[in-house]
């Protein structure tokens, strides 16, 4: 059963382990990702990520149900901001625990390429001096999706 | 809290810049005549009003989901369901 969070406040990815291994010794290892908000060319004030609430939980549990599908996970934690955040904060965090390594890390790929994708959230990048904009959607983000097909 | 639906009545979100060029969230509709798919729903809007055309005028950068699945243009919509439009998602 995955523990899934749409969250406008920071988390404690320490807090985030110890509750995936508590009270058990089966776990061989954990598989994590943490995306940071990244200023590319150092104008980057701010991110606002919109969601569609309901949806992006119900998506999200639909990307976890497949990634406990395909592997056999232990457990598996998906945490994504929503709000507004600047350069170097945390956005979003996957862990996903197995017996061993390989379903752990591909299972942490999985998610975030499936996350980045086929879960409700928007991105807007507002820079200094210039205003705001929506991100456009990056075809390589789908093409890394479309690898998991099949 | 999003207002209830009466017998009849559809209802229409938009998020990003969908939500910026028709200048609401929300809207809750009677259903149109005529209209069975969201594709008949994303004309009928866009002939509404000049925001609704400017968010629908280039539909291939379209998403939609009804009742919070995602769903292509040629999905049947019906009286109570909520059907949503979006760009392409960019979170992660």
């Amino acid at each position: 059963m995955a523990r899934i969070s749409v969250q406008s406040g920071i988390f404690d990815i320490a807090a985030e382990l110890a509750a995936l291994t508590a009270g058990r010794t089966d776990i061989g290892g954990i598989g994590s990702f943490l995306g940071i908000v990244r200023d590319d060319h150092q104008h980057l004030v701010a991110l606002t990520l919109e969601h569609y609430p309901g949806m992006t939980e119900r998506a999200i549990a639909a990307i976890a149900a497949e990634a406990e599908q395909r592997w056999s996970l232990l457990g598996c934690t998906i945490i994504h901001r929503t709000g507004r955040m600047t350069p170097g904060e945390p956005i979003v965090l996957v862990l996903a625990s197995s017996a061993h390594r390989q379903a752990a890390l591909d299972a942490t790929a999985f998610l975030i390429d499936w996350l980045k994708t086929r879960a409700p959230f928007w991105k807007r990048e507002e820079f200094a001096g210039q205003g705001a904009q929506w991100v456009a959607a990056r075809e390589a983000d789908e093409a890394a999706a479309q690898r998991w097909q099949g | 809290m999003a207002a209830e639906l009466k017998p009849g009545e559809l209802r229409v979100l938009y998020f990003a810049w969908l939500r910026e060029r028709v200048g609401r969230s929300e809207d809750i509709l009677a259903m149109p005549d005529g209209v069975s798919t969201v594709a008949d729903l994303m004309a009928w809007l866009a002939a509404r009003e000049p925001g609704a055309a400017a968010a629908f005028a280039q539909p291939d950068l379209v998403r939609c989901a009804v009742n919070q699945d995602f769903a292509p243009a040629e999905t049947a919509i019906a009286p109570g369901d909520e059907v949503a439009f979006f760009p392409p998602v960019t979170g992660g």
